[in-house]
């Protein structure tokens, strides 16, 4: 408990150190407003920004996006993750493409996913799905792999079917590698869905953000900046606790691994 | 009954192939406790393995009750599902409950969920763990863990028990409180026990009969009968009888040992 206030306290002390060197630096070289704010009009601005309905409004349409993708991206990676680890025939086949895949900037897709599925939220959703999808993918294959040869031995000796296998320990034993894949995933949902806003879009928080870039309201454009990254940390927040719910029994709940 | 007529097994491809386990023929009664010694390496785990079906042997024929275990290669279910086999590590799930993993054979079976858990907590008093049902693997002892693995052996009633070097990983002192265990747990259910052990005092204590391997390629160098009645004592070790015995046994096993 007292390493834990203490750790808050020094949390503290940094962001206090970085607000003041902030303001000296913008007052000293007399910075203008439109390159960098001064911190109080950003407080200011976030004032104005919470208070605004569209801010809200923006904020649910992109929770919706990255919450639906990262939904979309978990089934697709658990599902074709325990396809590769499972079958060794399909994992020879076609992790060369998974990889590829992958390696691929994400990016660059994302003017055709807007193509494919258009302007509105599918579009987001699946850009999102997109982003999220190897990271929980590699995790639930590596998991899956990585399942101790005593508990192959033990469902050999037990007759298991495959299902069962597959159903009552491979993926219980997977777990905790799959939830470090969501946790990736999740920030990355967030990152896709974002840009995707960015680039394309009438609605949802990305959306706003880049409308005040336009106006060059900046420093509204850094409190809502500050609000998708508070919007991030805490869907991340939410996997975290994911993980103390699903496998309170592994010791990464413990260590509270982080995979940032 | 358990009969192994001319079991052998070897490792590799032909060019260097290793002969683990030189043919074996042995018999084993009902209810009947039989010790494997040997030195490292002699195929007793191989052996084992073999029995439980998890090993396929390259010659010979095992058959469980006049069943055969292997039959072109293919283990046979329904003779495979009468041997259980404890690990030299508990193996137990980590994310279930001791009674859910002393029960989880019974859920390959689609047993209801209350009448196993009701089994598995049968067994855990059986094995001396009640008390215990809910915790985690992890929150128990290594001889705890040993006991649920010993438990979910016995759930399905296996008309054949293996146990490979099941107390290795404990210490002296609790490993002879777990011989004691076993044959208590033995005297409550009798079954068909086959036993790798690497200490022959144990092996003398828990068997009817020793059977001792030689090196690689592991073959019976002679089989001790144990005539103790049980239960057995742990003061019997310090009589003549039992010194004799385990002489017995290790000069069968010459130097090797």
């Amino acid at each position: 408990m007292k390493e834990r206030l203490l750790a808050l306290a020094v949390g503290l002390a940094t962001l206090a150190v970085v607000v003041l060197g902030w303001k000296l630096y913008v007052e000293h070289f007399d910075v203008s407003k439109f390159v960098l704010p001064p911190p109080e009009d950003v407080a200011q601005a976030f004032g104005e920004l919470v208070t605004d309905d569209r801010t809200w409004e923006g904020a649910r349409i992109t929770t919706i996006e990255i919450v639906a993708g990262f939904l979309l991206a978990s089934v697709v990676g658990v599902v074709v993750g325990t396809l590769l680890a499972e079958v060794p025939l399909l994992d020879r086949a076609l992790t060369p493409y998974v990889i590829a895949l992958q390696v691929l900037p994400k990016v660059a897709i994302i003017p055709l996913l807007i193509v494919w599925f258009g302007f509105g939220l599918s579009s987001k959703i699946v850009i999102a799905a997109t982003f999220a999808c190897f990271p929980i993918l590699v995790g639930t294959r590596a998991g899956i792999r990585a399942v101790d040869p005593g508990h192959h031995d033990l469902l050999a000796v037990l007759r298991a079917r495959r299902w069962q296998r597959v159903g009552f320990v491979h993926l219980p034993a997977a777990l905790p590698s799959i939830l470090t894949g969501m946790e990736v995933g999740i920030v990355l949902a967030t990152i896709g869905t974002i840009v995707a806003e960015y680039l394309t879009a009438n609605e949802g928080l990305g959306y706003l953000a880049y409308q005040y870039y336009n106006l060059l309201q900046v420093d509204t454009l850094f409190a809502a900046v500050a609000l998708l990254s508070l919007l991030g940390f805490l869907l991340h927040g939410a996997v975290r606790l994911l993980r103390r719910l699903v496998v309170p029994w592994h010791a990464s709940v413990d260590v509270g691994a982080s995979t940032l | 009954m358990l009969s192994l007529t001319g079991v052998e097994k070897r490792f590799g491809r032909r060019h260097d192939e290793v002969q683990a386990l030189a043919p074996v023929d042995l018999v084993i009664d009902d209810d009947e406790i039989v010790a494997l010694v040997g030195p490292s390496g002699c195929g007793k785990t191989t052996l084992l393995r073999i029995l439980a079906g998890l090993t396929e042997p390259s010659a010979g024929t095992v058959h469980i009750d006049g069943h055969p275990l292997w039959e072109g290669g293919v283990v046979q279910r329904d003779a495979a599902r009468e041997v259980a086999l404890v690990f030299q590590e508990a193996n137990l799930l980590p994310w279930l409950s001791v009674e859910a993993n002393v029960a989880f054979p019974l859920r390959l079976r689609g047993v209801r969920r209350a009448e196993r858990l009701a089994r598995a907590r049968e067994l855990c008093a059986v094995t001396g763990i009640a008390g215990f049902e809910r915790r985690r693997p992890s929150q128990l002892s290594i001889g705890m863990r040993q006991r649920a693995a010993i438990a979910r052996g016995l759930i399905e009633s296996p008309g054949v028990l293996l146990l490979d070097e099941p107390f290795a990983a404990l210490d002296a002192i609790l490993r002879e409180a777990m011989n004691l265990e076993l044959q208590r747990v033995w005297m409550e259910r009798p079954t068909t026990c086959v036993v790798v052990t690497h200490s022959i005092t144990e092996a003398v204590f828990l068997a009817d009969r020793v059977v001792t391997l030689t090196p690689r390629p592991g073959r019976v160098a002679g089989i001790t009968r144990v005539p103790f009645e049980r239960p057995r004592p742990l003061e019997i070790e310090h009589t003549q009888k039992f010194q004799d015995l385990v002489l017995e046994v290790r000069s069968l096993l010459g130097g090797t040992a």
